[in-house]
């Protein structure tokens, strides 16, 4: 039998890359100012995913609840060997906190229909709440092992996955569905070429209106041909609003995020006590002496 | 995330400033291919695009995954026992991290799974892999028995391995070399038989120093027609890895450790026949080995831009005399020249293999049938000419530059470059093979002087000679032209005294002196496209003058004496 298995992931931007305006005044992420990769752990969820589809069979979809450009971590899954890409994007959706987003992914995972698994990343590297995966399986009345490094059976309607713990792991089974979250721990497969070869032209139905607004159409003909004809090959990206997976305005976005950021404080770490010694044989002189007479040396 | 395509601004340019428009169309049959290929693109910006994103991951790949294998690769090896060959964990890595990302059968074309890319783009990927592991260039670059198939083949035998070395399943290894004959193929003697009955071939004999010869699927050259002793009485064949072929013992080598080189025994292994009989040495392996030397020459690149790196960062980090050593002028002439003759030899790199792209798309749709007129018979002709010359003289010099990069990327190093912890000792051990295997220099120089005898390469000359330049470029053109003319009185100089020992003798200074003016013109056209390049062309032009200056002389000179009484000196 072939399983379903949903893989929720998000498109961060590079906080390894961090510059000096990282941060807004109002103390949310400056996203213009990063470049926006994958996120690290999700790599770790859609690999884990892959080798399920590798190991048993699957189709693997992958989901992503962000701005219109986030399409392209959907296309970054299907290179790698994704079946499917889901787009859930909406202005209702933004400034979302985790509870905010839980609930609208639990909103588009129960408009997907019947599913087996969901993969998510342990944590991203922006927020690093580790909140949305347990909040998702909360909201889906689903089980969760989190911090999972590996599946070692599926079958019989259950997982049996490994999970970090402090000091060593854990080997727990949950009955289907159910949601894991996954930690480092594999290593993510490469793009493959003759994916990307085809999947590059893969898009969301707003990728699509917005190259023909930028062409300056205004007859709507060559963008439905265009639709129908991604639609026809499997390159349409799916592309959702709010109200496509049925999302209750009250609970999306700024107006269901209870989470309010109080005060932000930079944090500039400074090196502990510091002596400079001069470069000089003098200077050195005295620096092994003084060496010598705490007992560091000697 | 580290990147070898991303952070090599030379590797860059080359991509972007290759004209491949003309060799692409012929290789997407102008685009029509996209119509029954989802993976075939439409345009050639398209299939730039591609060449750029498969690069892109390979790049990431070869920086993030195989570099850091690589030394625990090179000090632990393959594991040979009981007559099997075992590759390294993290070799079989490597190649699995290849293979996910399709580029295993990268060239091959889009109906036997492959990714149908150019040489020059398969070239690319070749030097990012030997820059982060030399020994696993052999195993990939292997491909090339899959490309050998493919054009010299029958279709059922293209159906039969292709699409399997496209997915990575199968690996191969092409089998000449024998214990007694090596640059003397034409007397190889495995002996091929025929059950008269079945029709069904079979392999008899030894072989030696066979790259990956653990393989799954082999090319082997074999002696067919019995009583011969010629190149004329061999042919080509297709034989796959099994009890009957026994891989009797693996080298232990100065370099290339990640990949075995191994001595093999053929107790009547059945094969098939491949292309025409008696073909197998002068037209199938010849191909074969001219593909391969490409390979090797962007190994060599690759080892050459490695050592170079190593060395930089190494002369900016060590502090003598309270500078860092690149401040002085000692070390950084040492630079330089690495520098300059490294990015000279890739641009005749590739150079090469824009004309070895050509030369294969004119030959397809020549020999496909799809357009026999005189002038794409013309253009198959003039290419096939152009890489003939230039894949021996661009072999010649990629990996002589690659060990002298090599050497003294140690001697920057000092004392500490001698010692097994630093990568500079590997990249000098892994370079040295690469100006022997598939010809020592010594035979590239064989196999090119016809070439520049026959001025093969003046069509080119002229046309880069023809290109604007601004002011102090053209000047510089005007020394390059001053060599070549005296390079047209050399070479005629050599052809009219008609005398086979001295023409021998002065081959490699004559085929040296052509490459200086080529290059340096191909330089001068880099710089006019980027001024940054202006230094590193005006340098290389500079420094070549003296070095011509002393081949011109030493062919010029007459001087016979080696000729009459190198016994007396070699023997005293």
């Amino acid at each position: 039998m072939s399983y379903t298995v949903l893989v929720f992931v998000k498109q961060v931007p590079d906080t390894q890359n961090i510059s000096g305006d990282a941060m807004t005044p109002q103390g949310t992420v400056n996203r213009a100012a990063l470049p926006a990769i994958f996120n690290p752990e999700d790599l770790n969820a859609l690999e884990l995913a892959l080798q399920l589809k590798d190991r048993y069979g699957a189709r693997v979809v992958v989901g992503t609840m962000g701005p219109p450009s986030a399409a392209e971590v959907l296309r970054n899954a299907l290179y790698r060997g994704a079946d499917e890409g889901v787009l859930l994007t909406d202005r209702a959706f933004a400034g979302a906190d985790t509870l905010a987003t839980s609930y609208a992914l639990s909103c588009c995972a129960k408009k997907l229909g019947k599913f087996d698994l969901i993969l998510c990343g342990r944590q991203a590297i922006d927020g690093d709440t580790a909140q949305v995966g347990p909040q998702l399986a909360e909201k889906l009345k689903i089980p969760q092992i989190c911090y999972v490094e590996e599946v070692k059976e599926l079958g019989d309607g259950k997982v049996v996955a490994r999970r970090a713990i402090e000091g060593g792991y854990e080997v727990l089974s949950a009955p289907l569905p159910c949601l894991l979250t996954v930690v480092e721990g594999n290593e993510p497969r490469p793009m493959a070429g003759k994916r990307i070869m085809k999947y590059k032209r893969a898009k969301t139905p707003g990728e699509v209106a917005k190259s023909h607004a930028d062409a300056n159409y205004t007859d709507e003909e060559p963008m439905a041909a265009e639709l129908a004809k991604l639609r026809e090959q499997g390159l349409l990206i799916a592309e959702w609003t709010a109200q496509d997976v049925d999302a209750d305005p009250a609970r999306i976005g700024l107006k269901g995020s209870p989470t309010k950021v109080k005060n932000i404080q930079s944090v500039v770490l400074t090196a502990g006590e510091a002596k400079s010694v001069p470069a000089t044989d003098e200077g050195i002189a005295l620096l092994i002496h003084e060496l010598i007479t705490d007992h560091t040396l000697g | 995330m580290a990147n070898f395509f991303k952070d090599n601004p030379d590797l860059l340019f080359s991509l972007n400033e290759l004209d491949l428009s003309e060799a692409v169309a012929l290789r997407e049959e102008n685009y029509r291919l996209a119509e029954q290929f989802d993976t075939a693109p439409v345009d050639y910006a398209d299939a730039q695009d591609n060449y750029r994103r498969v690069l892109d991951v390979v790049g990431e790949i070869c920086a993030d995954n195989i570099e850091p294998r690589s030394r625990q690769v090179d000090r632990e090896g393959p594991k040979f026992e009981n007559f099997k060959v075992t590759y390294h964990p993290l070799t079989q890595k490597n190649l699995k991290d290849l293979t996910d990302a399709d580029v295993m059968g990268i060239m091959l074309p889009h109906r036997y799974g492959g990714l149908n890319f150019p040489v020059s783009v398969y070239t690319m990927m070749t030097e990012m892999v030997s820059r982060a592991d030399a020994s696993l260039q052999n195993l990939i670059g292997l491909q090339d028995i899959a490309e050998t198939i493919c054009d010299f083949g029958s279709e059922e035998q293209r159906q039969q391995y292709l699409p399997r070395f496209a997915t990575g399943e199968v690996d191969g290894s092409m089998d000449l070399t024998e214990p007694d004959y090596g640059s003397d193929l034409q007397s190889v003697r495995l002996r091929a038989w025929q059950d008269e009955k079945t029709g069904q071939w079979y392999l008899n004999g030894m072989k030696r120093f066979i790259t990956n010869g653990c393989a799954k699927v082999h090319l082997v050259l074999a002696r067919s027609e019995e009583g011969t002793t010629d190149g004329r009485g061999l042919s080509m064949f297709i034989c796959e890895a099994g009890p009957k072929l026994v891989v009797r013992r693996i080298e232990d080598k100065l370099g290339i450790h990640g990949v075995a080189t191994c001595e093999l025994q053929y107790n009547d292994v059945p094969a098939q026949l491949c292309g025409k009989r008696r073909f197998g040495l002068i037209k199938y392996v010849m191909s074969l080995m001219n593909g391969a030397r490409v390979a090797i020459s962007a190994q060599a690149v690759g080892i050459a831009e490695a050592a170079y790196r190593e060395a930089r960062k190494y002369a900016s980090e060590r502090q003598q005399f309270k500078r860092s050593i690149d401040q002085f002028p000692a070390i950084y002439d040492l630079l330089s020249s690495m520098k300059v003759q490294l990015t000279a030899a890739r641009t005749l790199l590739y150079e090469t293999t824009r004309a070895v792209d050509l030369r294969n798309g004119y030959t397809q749709l020549v020999e496909s049938g799809r357009d026999t007129s005189p002038e794409a018979k013309a253009k198959q002709k003039y290419y096939n000419k152009v890489a003939a010359v230039l894949t021996p003289m661009c072999k010649a010099l990629a990996t002589e530059m690659a060990n002298r990069v090599a050497y003294d990327a140690i001697q920057i190093h000092g004392g500490t470059g001698f010692m097994r912890d630093f990568n500079a000792e590997r990249f000098y051990r892994d370079a040295r093979i690469t100006n022997i295997y598939e010809g020592t220099t010594q035979l590239q120089v064989v196999a090119a002087i016809g070439g520049v005898i026959q001025r093969d390469n003046d069509v080119r000359i002229k046309e880069l000679a023809a290109l604007p330049l601004p002011g102090k470029l053209d000047r510089l053109r005007e020394k390059v032209m001053e060599l070549y003319r005296k390079q047209l009185d050399a070479v005629s100089f050599v052809a009219e005294k008609k005398d086979q020992a001295y023409h021998d003798l002065m081959a490699r200074s004559l085929v040296e002196m052509e490459t200086m003016v080529l290059v340096g013109l191909l330089m001068l056209r880099d710089a006019a496209k980027d001024e940054q390049r202006e230094p590193l062309a005006e340098r290389y032009v500079l420094d070549s003058i003296p070095a011509f200056e002393q081949r011109y002389l030493r062919v010029k000179s007459n001087d016979m004496a080696l000729i009459d009484n190198h016994r007396d000196i070699i023997d005293y």
